[in-house]
């Protein structure tokens, strides 16, 4: 009993299979509550995948998962209202305004309708986007884009904040300011925080734990010292190499090339 | 309550701050109007069927609506492609809450649409015969637009990409458009040809349009609203199972 008050996410032998492709081949892990946990992996090593079933998006093949206490599979709905995400692709409606977009999460999870303007507008403030409320998502920068998902993520106060590549192609300001946000955040709400990224020197100094990821498998887990000991390297992007080789990966993907292609010739008059 | 009204809201918000698009999707209605409406007219005349535009008006209105409410249902690829739809996904909310709210959303503003090709066609010169029947006419125009949004949804969902979106024109929406009574009385055709046109949900749409704004009812008004009615629902329920098994 004790043991699932400590850990927020409990992950045992879980496989996922698309045909005869493994994904997630057999990893089991465990996340503390409060602690800054970080997968590492090549592309195509199964992080957004884990990702996707922690929080209810994907089925298993097999194995036990328990967030927050519940399962993804058999209690969705308590595990949805226990976090909030951030996609490796941005999420928000381009047609609506940033408040607007803040609304609709509000709505859906149930926010009472006297706390809404409240809490968007904190939000709004902390992430420096509260003069550009009123202004369609679709005039913003990536980095605004992403403060504005980091603020959706946490209008609901969730006890786990899941980041799938938050970071990726945003300048070093951006990134540090969003880095110190989420590491404050969850220190101040003793929030959770899953996440993903390929840059190691984000990883080294944001995360407790590290879990490296390859071909589907959980390669080694640990601080960030440990795996650079464990390794005998100087950087964590040296200790990454070495416990995942040199090799360049293929991800299979053109499926979303070829929709950004049909949308810009819809959308465009 | 909350999210159905979010949903929908978010449809009509779309609608409202793309006028483009929607000046673009009356450009069609209004081409089949004017060309097959004055070009045709004086044929149909000399054949015995009185005033064409009368009898096209609303099948185009029919049409409009259709071709709205199809894309307003495929959008859930967009959405999908686009993020949007995992954010609601992961939302906790039955996601059968989510698609109803989409659908009503969809479905109004295909509405919307279809009166808007009304205006155009009075402005040409359709006139229907009694005021009392609009009402009963809008009824006719909201269930289309129900039975066909949930209808794009249901295709929608089970679709990964956009590769399938020409293949949906060509054998969905065509089809349900050409053979549906729209642009021809049904009257005297091969019997064949009739029993097709009674297999095509938009007949009963078109010919329940028909008989509101001019009277003239090929299959019945009664029949029309049963019909339709009873596969709106079938539709909305079948495109809300699919919708909510998405993975994505």
């Amino acid at each position: 009993m004790e043991k699932t008050e400590e850990n927020i996410i409990e992950v045992k032998n879980l496989i996922k299979k698309f045909g005869n492709f493994t994904a997630v081949d057999n990893i089991s892990f465990n996340v503390k509550k409060g602690e800054v946990f970080a997968f590492l992996g090549p592309n195509g090593a199964g992080k957004t995948t884990t990702i996707k079933i922690l929080t209810t998006l994907l089925h298993p093949t097999s194995g036990n998962v328990i967030v927050n206490g519940f399962s993804p599979v058999t209690n969705q709905d308590k595990v949805r209202h226990s976090f909030g995400i951030v996609f490796q692709d941005p999420s928000l409606d381009d047609e609506l305004t940033a408040y607007e977009n803040m609304e609709f999460h509000a709505v859906l999870y149930g926010i009472k309708p006297n706390a809404i303007k409240d809490r968007i507008t904190e939000l709004l403030k902390l992430v420096e986007l509260w003069d550009r409320r009123n202004d369609l998502v679709k005039t913003f920068s990536g980095g605004m884009k992403r403060r504005l998902e980091i603020a959706r993520g946490l209008i609901h106060h969730p006890k786990i904040l899941f980041l799938d590549e938050p970071t990726l192609g945003l300048d070093p300001q951006t990134r540090n300011f969003l880095w110190e946000y989420i590491k404050n955040m969850s220190k101040k709400e003793d929030m959770t925080v899953f996440l993903t990224t390929h840059y190691m020197e984000e990883a080294d100094r944001i995360a407790d734990r590290i879990a490296v990821i390859d071909n589907g498998k959980i390669i080694e887990i640990g601080p960030p010292g440990k795996l650079k000991k464990d390794t005998k390297s100087k950087t964590l992007e040296d200790a990454f190499l070495k416990l995942t080789g040199h090799n360049i990966r293929e991800e299979s993907a053109s499926v979303k090339d070829h929709m950004r292609l049909h949308r810009r010739m819809w959308t465009r008059r | 309550m909350g999210t159905i009204y979010i949903m929908w809201l978010r449809e009509l918000k779309r609608f409202w701050r793309s006028k483009a698009r929607v000046i673009g999707s009356l450009a069609q209605p209004v081409l089949f109007l004017v060309a097959l409406g004055f070009g045709l007219g004086p044929i149909f005349q000399q054949a015995g069927g009185g005033n064409y535009i009368e009898f096209l008006a609303p099948g185009i209105i029919g049409m409009s609506i259709l071709f709205s409410a199809m894309f307003m249902g495929i959008q859930v690829i967009w959405d999908r492609e686009f993020g949007f739809l995992k954010e609601t996904l992961v939302a906790p909310v039955s996601r059968y809450r989510i698609m109803l709210g989409r659908t009503l959303g969809g479905a109004t503003v295909a509405s919307i649409q279809g009166l808007l090709v009304l205006a155009i066609s009075m402005l040409i010169g359709f006139m229907p015969k009694s005021l009392v029947m609009i009402p009963v006419a809008v009824v006719f125009m909201f269930m289309i637009a129900v039975l066909f949004t949930a209808l794009g949804t249901a295709i929608a969902s089970k679709l990964e990409d956009m590769q399938g979106f020409q293949l949906i024109i060509n054998f969905v929406i065509m089809p349900l458009f050409f053979l549906s009574g729209a642009l021809f009385p049904v009257d005297n055709l091969p019997n064949a040809f009739k029993v097709i046109i009674q297999i095509d949900p938009l007949s009963y749409g078109i010919d329940g349009l028909r008989a509101a704004f001019t009277g003239l009812a090929h299959l019945g008004l009664l029949l029309d609203l049963f019909v339709l009615a009873s596969l709106t629902i079938i539709a909305t329920v079948i495109g809300s199972y699919l919708f909510s098994k998405i993975e994505v």
